[in-house]
């Protein structure tokens, strides 16, 4: 198999003028994160700054409801309330290792830029944090956050002006600015090796997960559930169970409105094929002429028209089962848990958690089940509340 | 040396004591008419090579002048089959060589061998994709080369000596050597004296490839070109020849003032 690639899926189709940096970051990957310094560094930072390990959750009242054992894993109570920041603390910590001094990232909804600049103001780093000007826009809380740890935010005024749009951007300022500089990149996607060191450092999600179960449940949970936009609280919910052949891993995805001829984010489960897009080959939205069409989805974080290798490859060998459902089932799972739980999800984790509340009758019994609620849901008020607005 | 007609261009070129020219246009740009008006002109007014945009987009090696001119070519319909179809149309008419430039997703899309072969028989002679370092060019050379579509390597001021190596070996046509860490369109960082990076850069390309190197990037005046004298063999210009039609100029004009 080729170097960066899970099956047919990943690789580096970047600039040459972009492959020193990756080769850069392969070999400080090879030789830093392996290390005993490194690890212990990290470990501390992910206990003492970032709240680990966070809790595994049983959910009494809505397992009462669906007939199956509904456990969350609590990615919302890491620091910045989501699993981003899992990724930023260990990527900010390599960049000191290297001796580089900045941190540029793409942000689309504003979480991952928010823990970027964390990150970066935790340890120092200057930070530049690219971001569509559409999402600056509608997202003016997470800019206000970030600038106040210290981030500039440029808005991104080319293309489609969202997600996809920033990562070109931060691509092409990368390019200028290699030498000081270390992409950020915030999700399990883009050239080799992100898709790999963005797992690595996410895996923490499904390590914790898995003795949780072992100890609070005294088994192995039958299914895991985590949504999916660019993967990265997927893969780093699914990896330690990826050996566990008895584990279902269910990737949901977002269908955004659900009417016939609107924009969705769901490669893998609607209408996706194969083709290049920010340094990877994987499963893209796209027109058969091989331009990338728009996404959408409620869910500002699910809002991209990729998706991560890895994710596409387990998607063909059948590891993994990725399904979509809509803004409509996400909004209805996000009121659901805050009233039967006291627990706000994201909008991007409702998603996960509305699949299993529409699909747990046709479970087992009494499955187990564990959702990757990966982030807290006080950011998407707003839309929430328009939605019941309009509902009322 | 090779005796691919992208080399010999230059070489002609070369040997008329001057710099290859090798002018940019994204295919269908100002529109879908004009653009062959404009390659007309490129061609009868000496161009020794002539790059064809292929729109895509996300082009991330591209700067905001060459995104927004793409962008405008597929709001207009420009695709692959238009492009491949109107050169097959005109094939033969053109003295210079030619050459399309893009990223890989639309040419994968179209297919790699189907893209190859009609590529080939509407007479292009090289192909430049921006997304496609040396890791992943395999699949893309087992497509061109039986056709005799030539990939051209695209090397910068950060490529190591081996690395250039790497591209060097079986390299075909010329070699287009990136003068800023930047994207198209960004100021090249020189006005007539060559900044000591860029020129040991072209040492190192001049060392590494037995084909001709063209600098591209950035170029934004003539006197610039006195300063790669002895340096390189060719000079692309992209960026600067959309500024000069968005200005209303016409392409005729523009080649005189470089020439």
């Amino acid at each position: 198999m080729n170097k960066g690639y899970f099956g047919d899926f990943g690789g580096q189709y970047v600039p040459e003028l972009l492959m020193p940096p990756l080769l850069e970051l392969e070999e400080a990957m090879a030789r830093i994160l392996p290390s005993k310094e490194f690890q212990d560094e990290l470990q501390s930072e992910l206990t003492h700054f970032v709240g680990r390990p966070t809790a595994l959750t049983f959910c009494p009242n809505l397992s009462a409801k669906l007939g199956v054992r509904l456990w969350l894993k609590r990615e919302d109570l890491a620091h910045g309330g989501a699993h981003k920041v899992n990724n930023t603390i260990g990527q900010a910590l390599l960049t000191k290792k290297l001796g580089k001094t900045k941190l540029l990232a793409e942000t689309g909804a504003g979480q991952h830029g928010v823990a970027t600049a964390l990150a970066a103001a935790r340890f120092n780093l200057e930070c530049v944090i690219y971001m569509g000007a559409t999402d600056v826009e509608r997202q003016s809380l997470n800019v206000r956050r970030m600038k106040l740890f210290g981030a500039t935010v440029v808005p991104v005024e080319s293309g489609t002006k969202t997600l996809k749009d920033a990562i070109n951007a931060a691509l092409r300022a990368w390019i200028a600015e290699q030498e000081t500089t270390h992409y950020c990149f915030g999700t399990a996607a883009g050239p080799h090796p992100f898709p790999l060191l963005v797992r690595e450092l996410q895996s923490c999600i499904s390590r914790e997960a898995r003795s949780q179960m072992l100890a609070q449940a005294g088994k192995l949970p039958d299914y895991v559930v985590a949504c999916v936009g660019g993967g990265s609280n997927a893969i780093g919910a699914f990896h330690e169970f990826v050996g566990d052949a008895s584990v279902n891993l269910i990737g949901v995805e977002a269908a955004g409105s659900g009417k016939p001829g609107d924009w969705h984010s769901a490669p893998l489960s609607l209408a996706g094929s194969p083709g290049v897009l920010h340094g990877m080959h994987t499963q893209l939205i796209q027109t058969p002429e091989g331009q990338i069409l728009p996404s959408h989805s409620i869910a500002p974080g699910l809002d991209y028209p990729g998706v991560g290798p890895e994710h596409a490859a387990h998607q063909a060998s059948g590891r993994a089962t990725y399904v979509s459902v809509t803004d409509d089932v996400a909004l209805d799972a996000f009121i659901e848990l805050s009233r039967h739980e006291g627990i706000m999800p994201a909008l991007e984790s409702s998603h996960a958690l509305g699949w299993v509340l529409r699909n747990a009758k046709d479970m087992q019994p009494g499955s187990n089940v564990v959702v990757c609620l990966s982030g807290r849901g006080d950011k998407d008020l707003d839309i929430v509340n328009d939605y019941l607005a309009a509902k009322a | 040396m090779s005796t691919n007609i992208l080399t010999k261009r230059i070489a002609d070129a070369r040997a008329k004591g001057r710099l290859g020219l090798i002018p940019f246009l994204p295919a269908g740009y100002p529109d879908k008419a004009r653009f062959w008006t404009e390659i007309d002109q490129l061609d009868e007014a000496g161009a020794d090579i002539i790059e064809i945009g292929m729109p895509f987009s996300d082009p991330v090696a591209d700067g905001p002048v060459v995104e927004h001119a793409s962008l405008k070519c597929l709001d207009a319909g420009v695709n692959l089959a238009w492009i491949l179809g109107e050169l097959a149309a005109r094939k033969g008419r053109y003295k210079a060589g030619l050459v399309l430039m893009g990223y890989l997703n639309p040419v994968l899309q179209y297919g790699l061998t189907r893209f190859a072969h009609d590529a080939a028989s509407a007479g292009v002679h090289g192909i430049i994709l921006a997304d496609v370092p040396f890791e992943e060019a395999g699949p893309i050379h087992a497509a061109f080369d039986p056709q005799g579509l030539v990939l051209i390597p695209l090397v910068g001021l950060n490529t190591t000596p081996e690395r250039m190596a790497l591209y060097a070996k079986g390299g075909k046509g010329f070699a287009y050597f990136v003068s800023v860490l930047g994207t198209t369109g960004v100021q090249a960082g020189f006005d007539t004296g060559l900044p000591a990076n860029i020129r040991a850069g072209l040492e190192k390309a001049k060392t590494a490839f037995d084909i001709p190197v063209a600098l591209g990037f950035g170029l934004k005046h003539p006197d610039q070109l006195k300063a790669l004298d002895g340096l390189v063999d060719a000079a692309v210009f992209g960026s600067a020849l959309i500024r000069h039609i968005d200005a209303g100029g016409d392409s005729k004009g523009f080649m005189q003032v470089w020439k």
